[in-house]
């Protein structure tokens, strides 16, 4: 009943949560680690990330970006996975695992809307109740994924408490979650809230770079100089990082949302600008001002706006294992249109940072540098966001 | 840690219970979110909750986040701090109003952690006498939780209905002043009746634990306080007293009076 250590990365992580949850924490926690090693649930889990998300993504060779940025770079390609992004890896996963619990009531939290699309569609395929919180500003600048959730039968509940967009709306799903924790299971869509979510998270992302790093090594014979991938609450990028962080000698970078300037009070930057405190059932890097008070964040990409960041992501910015750096909302929206025009993919805006970060570090390699970089999503949901204030430029 | 074991004769919630129990009477905790509606009503809304007969004060500390609150505390958090309530601003509060009954702080983790080491000396000094933070559960943290336990603040624990027995005696050994009992479950909030299954919980937390316990979440009326309190050792009002001190601190003031004497007409 005291915490073990899996409940922790370094000092990070935890399980700063109301006491109500404590029991159905524990519930989770011992149903993932039993499923994960029971070969039927893995084979059932397994199947359908290869029959229905399709799986493995491809790796795909990029020629005119790498000409650009003078190193081999390599896309990851969860944008083809069904819905679009890497979050229906986690979503196919927990929700498995709340029907082995014996749950068949469904919430999810979203900013972009990936995480809840994907939570609506697994709900679909599995014929559970799914409630997707929402806050308001994002409904309004993700309104195509508002539509997918309605029409795949979810409940999008309009969050319309403080910022109105992820962290209301993390905060909205875990009021849910104390009032309904015996009928619901809470699928968290990154690698963020109390233990287990940020291990489960991360296990069930982990297959991008399990399957990125052999994909590597068949391709090119060796391993990446470096793996690069976007920042919000950090599941893409650990899902990629995780099967590198043992060879030491690849670099590991986490592109975080910079806004409007890291040194303005609008970027969601929280490994950069933070400092470590408790949101949402965990400790990690967190903006927040000096009275302990959560600070607003700011990206121009739903997806990664938000005031924290997963507690392992802290650990290995600390321990210095990974490096994180961050990016402009207009360095982004640049970034969207040159991947766009170079490869012919249009990523998410979430991941145009890490592309932003690519682009900008021109110069820093030698030719036979290989750079794996993770493409989470694809673009097709920011497109009239992009159209519109491209429009108002004009 | 075990802090419970540990007779601090010294706090003054211990001594309000034992007085209480000696007297056969039942214990009214009122909660308010400090700096709400605003400072001085904040500081008249204290003194006139102790004229009207509480025993415990809880002081919310107000934070962004208010994972555990109902829209009532929400609004009222957001409001003291668009005023610019702060932990020392709190301190200063308690400070200020002198109070002769005992005063819990109660809030959420990262203020306190912004706080600094020095918190718990602080507290202690503006006349704190009991410390609760809702998302701080036993075994979260135990370096932080033993250095709370080791202080002469009563560390105030939570239960929740979802809590197996042998988790309650843990929480228990790990706590003193008070056990709060959550009535039900969800956020904070104002609710109609009380829950069914509450006795049956109460028993299983008395058979664990000598400490007072106290039953709050969504008490609204004289009725529903007594009705707890016909089981427990006190009732804790919230949301209804935040509604109501939103509305005029005499409102605020008289539901505590309907509750005080609801409370003792039924022991
Ligand atoms: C395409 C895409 N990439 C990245 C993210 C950010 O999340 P994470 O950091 O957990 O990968 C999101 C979140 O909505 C997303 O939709």
């Amino acid at each position: 009943m005291l915490p073990k250590a899996t409940d922790r990365f370094g000092e990070f992580g935890g399980r700063y949560v109301p006491e109500t949850l404590i029991p159905a924490l524990d519930e989770l926690e011992f149903a993932f680690d039993a499923a994960m090693s029971d070969p039927d649930f893995v084979r059932t889990y397994a199947d359908l990330l290869r029959d229905y998300v399709g799986r493995p993504s491809p790796l795909s060779d990029a020629p005119r970006l790498s000409e650009r940025v003078g190193a081999k770079v390599y896309l990851k390609r969860e944008d083809l996975n069904h819905t679009g992004a890497h979050k229906i890896n986690n979503a196919l996963g927990q929700a498995l695992l709340a029907m082995r619990m014996g749950k068949r009531r469904i919430i999810a939290e979203t900013g972009a809307g990936q995480h809840g699309v994907a939570a609506a569609t697994a709900c679909a395929r599995f014929g559970l109740e799914c409630v997707v919180y929402m806050g308001e500003t994002d409904m309004e600048r993700q309104e195509l994924n508002v539509f997918r959730m309605r029409l795949m039968g979810a409940t999008v509940v309009p969050v319309s408490s403080g910022t109105r967009t992820l962290k209301d709306a993390t905060t909205e799903a875990i009021r849910d979650w104390v009032t309904n924790v015996e009928t619901t299971h809470y699928i968290i869509g990154s690698v963020v809230g109390p233990a287990p979510y940020p291990r489960m998270v991360r296990d069930l992302q982990s297959v991008i770079g399990r399957e990125a790093r052999e994909q590597m090594l068949a391709r090119t014979g060796g391993l990446p100089t470096a793996v690069v991938a976007c920042v919000g609450g950090g599941s893409n990028a650990m899902g990629i990082f995780h099967a590198f962080v043992d060879d030491a000698a690849v670099r590991l970078v986490g592109v975080e949302a910079a806004g409007e300037g890291l040194n303005t009070e609008h970027h969601s930057a929280s490994l950069s600008r933070g400092r470590p405190g408790v949101l949402h059932g965990a400790l990690s890097y967190l903006l927040q001002d000096k009275n302990g008070q959560v600070h607003p964040a700011h990206s121009i990409s739903a997806g990664l706006d938000y005031p924290g960041v997963g507690p392992e992501h802290s650990f290995l910015h600390d321990s210095k294992r990974a490096e994180y750096a961050a990016v402009t909302d207009s360095a982004a929206l640049e970034a969207f249109g040159v991947l766009s025009r170079l490869e012919g993919v249009i990523p998410a805006l979430e991941t145009s940072h890490a592309v932003a970060w690519l682009l900008d570090s021109v110069g820093t390699w030698s030719p036979s540098d290989k750079v794996l970089l993770c493409v989470s999503g694809r673009g097709d949901k920011d497109v009239a966001q992009v159209r519109a204030m491209q429009g108002n430029a004009r | 840690m075990a802090s419970g074991l540990v007779t601090t004769s010294s706090n003054r919630i211990d001594e309000r219970f034992t007085t209480l129990r000696a007297t056969g009477r039942k214990a009214l905790v009122c909660y308010v979110t400090a700096g709400h509606p605003d400072l001085s009503r904040s500081r008249e809304l204290l003194q006139g909750l102790e004229d009207a007969g509480a025993d415990v004060l809880e002081i919310g500390v107000p934070f962004s986040d208010p994972m555990a609150d109902g829209p009532v505390i929400q609004a009222s958090s957001q409001t003291a701090l668009d005023a610019g309530m702060t932990f020392d601003g709190v301190l200063d509060l308690v400070e200020q109003a002198r109070l002769k009954i005992p005063v819990v702080l109660f809030g959420y983790l990262n203020p306190f952690l912004a706080a600094g080491p020095s918190a718990l000396g602080r507290m202690q000094a503006a006349g704190c006498d009991g410390l609760l933070i809702t998302d701080l559960p036993v075994g979260a943290d135990p370096a932080l939780e033993s250095s709370i336990g080791a202080s002469d603040i009563a560390f105030i624990r939570l239960v929740a209905p979802t809590t197996p027995t042998e988790r309650m005696q843990l929480i228990a050994s790990h706590g003193s002043g008070f056990v709060y009992l959550i009535s039900r479950l969800g956020v904070t909030g104002m609710q109609s009746a009380v829950a069914p299954e509450l006795g049956a919980t109460v028993a299983r937390l008395r058979s664990v634990t000598t400490l007072p316990v106290c039953v709050g979440f969504g008490v609204t009326n004289a009725a529903q306080a007594a009705a707890i309190t016909s089981i427990a050792d006190g009732v804790v009002v919230g949301s209804a007293i935040v509604k109501a001190a939103g509305e005029s601190v005499d409102s605020a003031v008289s539901l505590a009076k309907s509750l005080r004497s609801g409370i003792d007409q039924a022991t």
